[in-house]
């Protein structure tokens, strides 16, 4: 590498030539966010050369330990010890000048920054007065090489894909020089085939000496990657292990407090009639390819068909489509429900013909966040009996408000138990499942649901799928669309791939495997 | 009309430009570290009557330049703690400034000169009428070449555009915004300095009549970008040049136009062009976000 020079006003990095064995080691941290005592007490240890997964439910406090790691926080109390001496840690950039470089949940890049700039960013080669981008530019193309991550340094971030977002992020850190890496969540954005990828990059920068830390509540992944497991659980540190002598089952116990059932339990389905019937059904984009492309399938009453497809391939306009909230001009082709044309009514008029939706997209379509829970249950059914009262109507009525938010606070276990407060208070998990039970509470006769369990704990997983199968027992049609390769083919009855807009293939989930459904999301045949 | 394009229109055009564009360079810099600056019209306020004072006190047009500037980073300062250590509302923050100002002048006035609201005259040999015309071009090329081709710049725009992920790469968030809106008010200072010391040869009250507003229209209409800030700077100069000219030249049935609706030009035209034509002007990301670590 070329004589580096990323320290205008900064202190040089310090290239860790571990004499430990340790690389870094938390002792007793705790860290309390108002009441919440998000760390407590907390003893983390990794290895120098493995990778090291911390696993648990959300707000079980990983982020918040790896935050602390990373100088975002500062800890109430405790210590890290960094290659077995301790270190003050109070901000990124004494983080970064030890040797820990974090790849976040949400990227952090400046999106209309190019790749060079926001891998210098802060650390910028050449003097004060001129900013050497060739020069980085060179070194990155090097790192690039030496550990499979290519990217054009010139392209601007918001033109790249998130898996390339997530390599220029891994890149950021190692042109750090970062000898500890620390990703949190870091496969939640990434396709079954970019996970494999992810996974081999990782494996060869532990070959080259890294350590790597990997923040994950996915089982199957924390099993495929790592060499150490440490579990925590409600701010506390409940178990580590040895990937090697554990399973999912150990771990899911570990992380819940429970036993847990990882897969759904259902019988088969007994479809009836067909509710929704979609024929050569399209999107269309002024001046672009459709996003739908001539769809056609059915749902009949009692039957889960689920839809997997790689992100973006159309899954979102389908589900919207049919929803009703896509322009009617931008369609071709026709809805039918129940044997009518719904192709240009309203989502209000779909809504009421017992058509409910659950969206991929819980603050931008399902939410208002700074609304109570009890306004948020109301959402769709806000302008009518039984929640409205008085004068034709006009009033809404307050007690039969809080009557039906407090039936499915509890029908749906929704933590805290407070009707009164706004939703933006509430755990993802614990949004999805208000959410859920509204849309549950108007009875469906179909129900449009994108990805139910996005970003929610395994325990509430558990909870919103045996939910599912309840419905679809109960004679309702059920369309599903998952990202997770494995919410999608054990919960769907029928199992259709979708591929640029297309639906390119049916295969049966029961026999069906991983290989197949992959080359069908990403080739197309 | 043929006589009313001439070099002196030229002149007289480049002369009303240049304090808007020191202050929307001084805009620039503030609100491309995130920081909405609506105070440019107060920070220009103070430089304006600073540096007529000074400059009167003491004979010299450079200490009073150099007092304008002074004076408006004495404001940028209170406007960027407020803002980025007190993570106060960054648009109210600026109106409480601007009304400040708007009346510190009447008041400092009455007590120093016993005027209400202004300076005496400074004699002519006191005047810096080309000084910051130069500064102000030649600043153009010079900020490009800063946020554009340094480290400095790079830090900048980033925590304009998202300070959460200057934070994780170790750029001091707090510490370039307060870089940006201090430099925000030693520019604004300059431009009003120009004003009282360069265009005039005193102080008036409440003389930059809403200058600092159309820096920061020309600001939004340059897209947050030297270049086209300047010729942002540049068409709201003509316009006003213009405006002069015309008085007493054109006729309606006969009669002249009233002064009053000509000199509505440059105002209307403001509008005009922020309503219509920048459609696609998009701000730094984080403007007027004040930055917190912890939630």
């Amino acid at each position: 590498m070329s004589k580096a020079g990323p320290n205008w006003g900064f202190p040089k990095t310090k290239v860790l030539r571990p004499k430990t064995k340790v690389m870094i080691e938390l002792r007793n941290i705790s860290k309390r966010f108002g009441a919440v005592l998000a760390n407590d007490q907390i003893n983390i240890k990794v290895e120098t050369g493995t990778i090291h997964a911390i696993v648990g439910e959300n707000g079980a406090g990983k982020s918040t330990a790896m935050r602390i790691a990373y100088g975002f926080y500062t800890p109430d109390s405790g210590e890290i010890l960094i290659d077995g001496q301790v270190h003050q840690i109070r901000t990124p950039h004494d983080a970064i000048a030890l040797g820990i470089g974090m790849v976040h949940q949400h990227f952090m890049l400046v999106d209309t920054m190019s790749v060079a700039e926001n891998i210098v960013l802060g650390a910028e080669p050449g003097s004060a007065l001129a900013l050497d981008l060739a020069t980085a530019s060179s070194q990155i193309r090097k790192l690039s090489e030496e550990f499979k991550l290519s990217v054009d340094p010139g392209a601007l971030i918001e033109s790249l894909s998130v898996g390339q977002q997530q390599r220029v992020e891994l890149l950021k850190a190692l042109y750090r020089k970062a000898q500890l890496l620390i990703l949190d969540e870091p496969t939640a954005v990434l396709t079954p085939q970019e996970v494999e990828e992810f996974f081999a990059i990782l494996r060869s920068m532990r070959e080259q000496g890294k350590t790597i830390v990997i923040i994950t509540h996915k089982l199957s992944e924390v099993l495929a990657i790592s060499d150490d497991v440490t579990v925590m659980r409600d701010g506390k540190v409940v178990g580590r292990v040895k990937t090697k002598e554990t399973n999912a089952a150990e771990l899911a116990r570990l992380m819940v407090g429970r036993e847990v059932l990882l897969r759904v339990e259902k019988t088969d389905a007994k479809p009836g009639v067909p509710r929704l019937e979609v024929v050569d059904l399209s999107v269309n984009v002024k001046g672009s390819t459709p996003r739908v492309d001539k769809v056609s399938f059915k749902v009949r009453a009692g039957e889960i068909v689920g839809i997997a497809g790689v992100e973006g391939n159309g899954q979102t306009e389908l589900i919207e489509a049919l929803a009703g909230l896509v322009e009617s001009s931008q369609l071709s082709g026709s809805i039918n429900f129940e044997g009518r044309d719904i192709t240009r009514q309203s989502a209000r008029a779909r809504r009421e013909q017992g058509i409910a939706h659950i969206p991929e997209d819980r603050h931008r379509r399902g939410l208002l966040l700074e609304f109570s829970l009890a306004e948020n249950s109301i959402l769709g059914v806000h302008y009518r009996p039984p929640v409205t009262a008085y004068a034709g109507n006009v009033f809404l009525d307050n007690a039969a408000i809080q009557q039906r938010a407090n039936e499915i606070i509890q029908g749906f276990d929704v933590r805290p138990a407070n009707a009164a407060l706004p939703a933006r208070a509430l755990s993802g998990g614990n949004q999805q499942k208000l959410i859920i039970g509204r849309e549950f509470k108007v009875d469906p006769r179909l129900l449009l649901v994108s990805q139910p369990t996005r970003g929610v704990d395994i325990g509430a997983i558990e909870f919103i799928h045996r939910k599912l199968v309840a419905l679809r027992d109960g004679g309702c049609a059920i369309l599903l669309v998952s990202a997770e390769l494995e919410e999608v083919t054990s919960l769907s009855d029928r199992l259709l791939i979708i591929h640029k807009g297309r639906i390119v293939g049916e295969v049966d989930p029961k026999v069906t495997t991983v290989e197949e459904i992959g080359l069908l999301m990403t080739r197309g045949h | 009309m043929k006589d009313l394009f001439t070099i002196a229109l030229f002149w007289s055009t480049i002369r009303t430009a240049t304090p808007l564009l020191l202050a929307a360079m001084g805009g620039l810099f503030s609100e491309r570290s995130g920081v909405i600056n609506i105070a440019l019209e107060g920070m220009m306020l103070a430089g304006a009557f600073t540096a007529a004072a000074v400059t009167y006190a003491a004979g010299n047009p450079f200490a009073g330049l150099a007092a304008g500037m002074a004076a408006g980073l004495l404001i940028a300062a209170i406007h960027a703690v407020v803002s980025i250590r007190y993570r106060a509302d960054q648009v109210v923050t600026g109106t409480a400034i601007n009304i400040l100002m708007f009346g510190m002048p009447a008041f400092l006035s009455g007590a120093f000169f016993l005027s209400s609201g202004s300076t005496p005259q400074i004699p002519r040999e006191h005047l810096v009428p080309w000084l910051p015309i130069v500064i102000a071009f030649g600043l153009v090329p010079t900020i490009w070449y800063v946020l554009y081709k340094t480290p400095f710049g790079l830090r900048l725009r980033s925590v304009g555009e998202n300070p959460e992920a200057a934070d994780a790469a170790g750029v001091p968030v707090a510490r370039m915004r307060y870089a940006g809106v201090l430099l925000s008010g030693v520019l604004a200072g300059l431009g009003g300095a120009y004003l009282s010391i360069g265009q005039s040869s005193l102080f008036t009250r409440n003389m930059t009549s809403g200058r600092g507003f159309i820096a920061l229209a020309a600001l939004i209409f340059g897209k947050w970008r030297p270049v086209q800030t300047m010729l942002a700077c540049l068409l709201f100069g003509f316009t006003e040049a213009v405006s002069y000219q015309m008085q007493g030249v054109f006729k309606f049935s006969g009669e002249d136009i009233p002064v009053q609706f000509i000199q509505m030009v440059p105002y209307v035209l403001t509008i005009i062009v922020l309503a219509g034509f920048i459609g696609h002007s998009r701000p730094p990301r984080a403007l007027g976000m004040p930055y917190q670590k912890e939630r």
